[in-house]
């Protein structure tokens, strides 16, 4: 209540600080999105084609993310398997890099 | 040894033809053999705002398709006789243009001047990109305004990709020009200040130029801003960026507006 009372006194707002770290963590997620689409595509292919020569897979439950950091970056694969498969393999995989 | 540049922005609205045409004439007062090309096909503008929208006989399309010769479709600056307009077509529409057919213009005008600039339409569409396609500099013109710097810094990541340039391995440089600055919001955080845009975008700077009056002024009686008023702050901060340009070391600051002597007696704004 006392920072709106302030901002009615003083009639203005520091607002290009929030404009600055929108802009940082937008541009941060479409340059990854938009460099590395192709990487993405492929690495899902030949994972999913790694992992169907043992096991029985629905293509669409394959997902691979990248999530860039400031010191590091995360590659998430997240593969769903269906219960009833022989060999015994993690439903999920995490690698960093 | 001619320099191709581009003027581009990606958002529109920002200041591309007003840039294009007070660098082209800021760098032909210093002697340089200018040609601006406008490459927004269909909704031509440098025209207008250099004045020569009365004189215009072929355009860019024309002598790309060999309807006309170069010096056929070049128009000479009624102020400076080494400043030369190449406008484009306002009827036919940016498919009549091809790369290899823009390239070939290119050539040519690389012959004959020492600078070519180009004149991007806004987007990130085909007429863009044949913009670009052929630069070895570009100048990103970006407002302190989140939408205009997050298509800067798509248009960026066309630069480094899509043009021939890059192609081949090589780096188009690239400098930011900052247009319609207010040094006193930017001060009170209400704007974007030049130091975050910079380090957002993380491409050097050519130049700063404030928000002013004299820019529609200009745009108004059909003149570069640095040919009609050339003490105007947007005209010096646009001298300021030739000289860049060119190789200058030149310091960077914000011109402010001039106060005359009647404006400060009475307390006037400047206008």
């Amino acid at each position: 209540m006392s920072m709106r009372l302030l901002r009615l006194f003083s009639g203005r707002e520091a607002t290009a600080p929030v404009a600055r770290e929108r802009l940082q963590i937008l541009l941060a997620h479409e340059r990854g999105l938009l460099g590395q689409s192709d990487l993405l595509v492929t690495l899902r292919e030949e994972i999913l084609a790694v992992v169907s020569k043992h096991i029985q897979l629905d293509p669409d439950k394959v997902m691979v993310k990248l999530e860039r950091g400031k010191s590091v970056s995360t590659l998430e694969v997240d593969i769903e398997v269906p219960n009833n498969f022989d060999k015994k393999v993690s439903g999920e995989t995490r690698m960093a890099g | 040894m001619a320099k191709v540049l581009v003027v581009t922005s990606g958002k529109g609205g920002v200041g591309k033809t007003t840039t294009t045409a007070a660098l082209g004439a800021a760098l032909a007062q210093r002697g340089q053999n200018v040609v601006v090309v406008d490459f927004d096909v269909g909704l031509r503008n440098l025209d207008l705002v250099m004045g020569a929208e009365r004189r215009v006989v072929f355009d860019l399309i024309n002598v790309v398709q060999g309807v006309a010769k170069l010096p056929q479709a070049l128009i000479r600056d009624k102020r400076l006789e080494n400043l030369w307009l190449l406008p484009a077509s306002q009827t036919r529409d940016k498919d009549a243009l091809t790369d290899e057919g823009v390239g070939r213009v290119i050539d040519e005008l690389r012959s004959r001047f020492d600078w070519i600039l180009c004149d991007s339409p806004a987007g990130i569409e085909r007429g863009a990109t044949l913009a670009m396609r052929f630069a070895d500099e570009a100048v990103i013109v970006t407002n302190p305004e989140v939408s205009s710097v997050r298509d800067s810094d798509r248009i960026i990541g066309m630069l480094d990709s899509k043009t021939v340039r890059a192609e081949r391995g090589e780096r188009v440089e690239k400098h930011i020009l900052i247009t319609r600055y207010d040094p006193a919001r930017a001060a009170r955080g209400e704007m974007l200040n030049i130091d975050d845009i910079l380090e957002i975008l993380a491409t050097p700077l050519l130049g700063i130029i404030p928000e002013s009056q004299d820019v529609l002024k200009a745009s108004n009686v059909g003149s570069p801003v640095t040919l009609n008023n050339a003490e105007s702050a947007p005209a010096r901060a646009y001298i300021d960026a030739s000289r860049r340009l060119m190789g200058e070391e030149v310091a960077m600051v914000v011109p402010a507006e001039r106060k005359g002597f009647m404006d400060r007696l009475l307390g006037r704004r400047a206008a």
